[in-house]
């Protein structure tokens, strides 16, 4: 790795205006999997390292009102044992704990996996589903923004300069709800994924009242699968018919080819991957 | 730019300035010299850097050595007690759960991690905790073996049972 200077705000105020005065040279450090990486490879040779791990009550999960708030740098070790996020948001437990590696898993943050933006985050579907929301400070203060906003292109975010990621905030559903994420990569263990799904169905008194799709590796930025679901929503549980649903999802993605897979094997495997998620869900019920 | 930080390595305090665009696998080897933790990969994928920090399982490789400040690591080299192995060892000596031996300190690192959260951890969940550690060798069975083993509180005398077994292995037919 090339030489840097370092540092270690105490404060995310501290931080914003750390990032504000180095500017575009410097990078935010949380878990470092994807920047330690990055640095390794000669891809980023910041002048800076801020290292936001120093920012104490960064990583705390919390149930407050309607929400729950995961502070950006909570580990997705952390995540995918928390009882909170297993009771409440399943899809999202599961998405972390389909990230890498154990140990990878014990040094990645949620911020980090988001911030990365990388269209094959295993934590994005799960968010996107719950319609998540990040919590953003700048120089100018703060702001929120829906995670289906936030990812505008592979690597790209619509965080401006200086802005930092504090916190996730996820709407608890309050309708009978059940989730899932699937990850279909070629190892169980270690591989990113050639496609990834998170589903959540809520239902009101056995019809659906909200399906969520939410798909990952099969266009430049994590998307939902809007018009399947509303397909879905007004039906019985039922009469849905999960394999006409994946048919249809197939349909909404535009999926590339690269080493890890063919255009025509993603829109397959989406198809596959809805359908199940869809069936096994349904079959909870 | 240099810094200078404290922390606990194999449970002695320890304070060391390096690099800081060191990652703390460079400072375990090439500083400290504690060349039991090997680097393959070098990009979080192998999982023969691995060490403990405050009780986790995570890549040497991928963390830098200034985030361990303040900290608990445990390496290798840390787990036998007054010159006696450790029982995860004499596990994976006795089990044939070693062949070349490159990925064997992540994987008893990656062991003892579970271990101490788990003391009698299923199959399953033997397979989830070593699933970022690669060996090229054994095939993993016998490192499962090794490690239900000591879960189930079989422990192995090195010095009289293991040793002697595979004398008479490699001794030559008559
Ligand atoms: C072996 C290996 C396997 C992997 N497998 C997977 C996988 O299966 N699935 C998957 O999704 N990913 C995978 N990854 C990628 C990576 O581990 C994840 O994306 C991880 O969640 C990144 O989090 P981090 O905290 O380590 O991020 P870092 O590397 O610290 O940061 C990533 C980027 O986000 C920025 N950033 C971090 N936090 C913030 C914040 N709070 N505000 C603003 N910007 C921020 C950083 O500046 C950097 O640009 C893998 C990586 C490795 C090395
Ligand atoms: S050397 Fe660190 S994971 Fe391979
Ligand atoms: S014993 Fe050779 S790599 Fe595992």
């Amino acid at each position: 790795m090339k030489p840097f200077d370092y540092y270690e705000p105490t404060s995310i105020g501290e931080a914003c205006s750390l990032l504000g005065e180095l500017g575009p040279a410097a990078s935010l450090l949380a878990g470092g999997t994807d920047l330690v990486v990055r640095m390794k490879r000669g891809v980023s040779e910041p002048v800076g390292v801020i290292n936001l791990k120093t920012i104490p009550g960064s990583n705390e999960i919390a149930l407050e009102g309607g929400n729950v708030r995961i502070g950006a740098l909570t580990r997705l070790a952390d995540l995918a044992v928390s009882p909170l996020i297993r009771a409440k948001l399943p899809a999202l437990a599961l998405g972390a704990d389909s990230v890498g590696t154990p140990q990878i898993r014990n040094l990645a943050t949620l911020g980090g996996n988001l911030c990365n933006a990388s269209p094959c985050a295993d934590t994005a579907p799960a968010l996107l589903v719950s319609e998540a929301s990040l919590q953003i400070s700048g120089r100018q203060g703060t702001r929120q923004e829906s995670i289906a906003s936030f990812f505008l292109a592979p690597g790209k975010t619509t965080l401006s300069a200086g802005e930092i990621v504090t916190a996730i905030i996820v709407p608890v559903p309050s309708l009978l709800t059940v989730q899932t994420f699937i990850k279909l990569g070629p190892r169980k263990s270690g591989d990113i994924s050639v496609v990834n799904t998170a589903v959540s169905l809520s239902f009101d008194g056995g019809r659906c009242a909200r399906a969520r799709i939410a798909l990952g590796s099969v266009a430049p930025t994590p998307l939902r699968a809007r018009e399947t679901e509303a397909w879905i929503e007004g039906q019985e549980a039922s009469s849905i018919d999960a394999a006409e649903a994946g048919r249809r999802a197939a349909e909404e993605v535009r999926p590339i080819s690269d080493l890890r897979g063919s255009q025509e094997y993603r829109k397959e495997m989406v198809s596959v991957l809805t359908e199940r998620a869809l069936s096994s869900l349904l079959q909870k019920l | 730019m240099e810094k200078t930080i404290r922390f606990h390595l194999n449970e002695k305090p320890l304070e060391v300035s390096c690099p800081v665009h060191w990652t703390l696998l460079e400072l375990i080897r090439d500083r400290l010299g504690l060349t039991g933790t090997k680097g393959g990969c070098r990009e979080g994928e192998c999982g023969t850097c691995t060490v403990i920090v405050d009780g986790r399982n995570v890549n040497s490789c991928m963390m830098l050595a200034v985030d361990v400040a303040g900290r608990s690591v445990t390496t290798v080299e840390g787990l036998e007690r007054n010159g006696e192995l450790h029982p995860l060892q004499k596990a994976f000596i006795a089990k044939g759960a070693i062949q070349c031996g490159f990925c064997t300190p992540g994987m008893l690192m990656s062991a003892k991690a579970l271990l101490d959260a788990n003391p009698r951890p299923s199959r399953s969940e033997i397979r989830k905790a070593l699933s970022g550690n690669l060996c090229r060798c054994t095939g993993y069975e016998k490192i499962f073996e090794a490690i239900e083993s000591v879960g189930a509180g079989e422990i192995f005398d090195v010095d009289d049972g293991v040793w002697q077994a595979i004398e008479q292995v490699q001794k030559p037919r008559d």
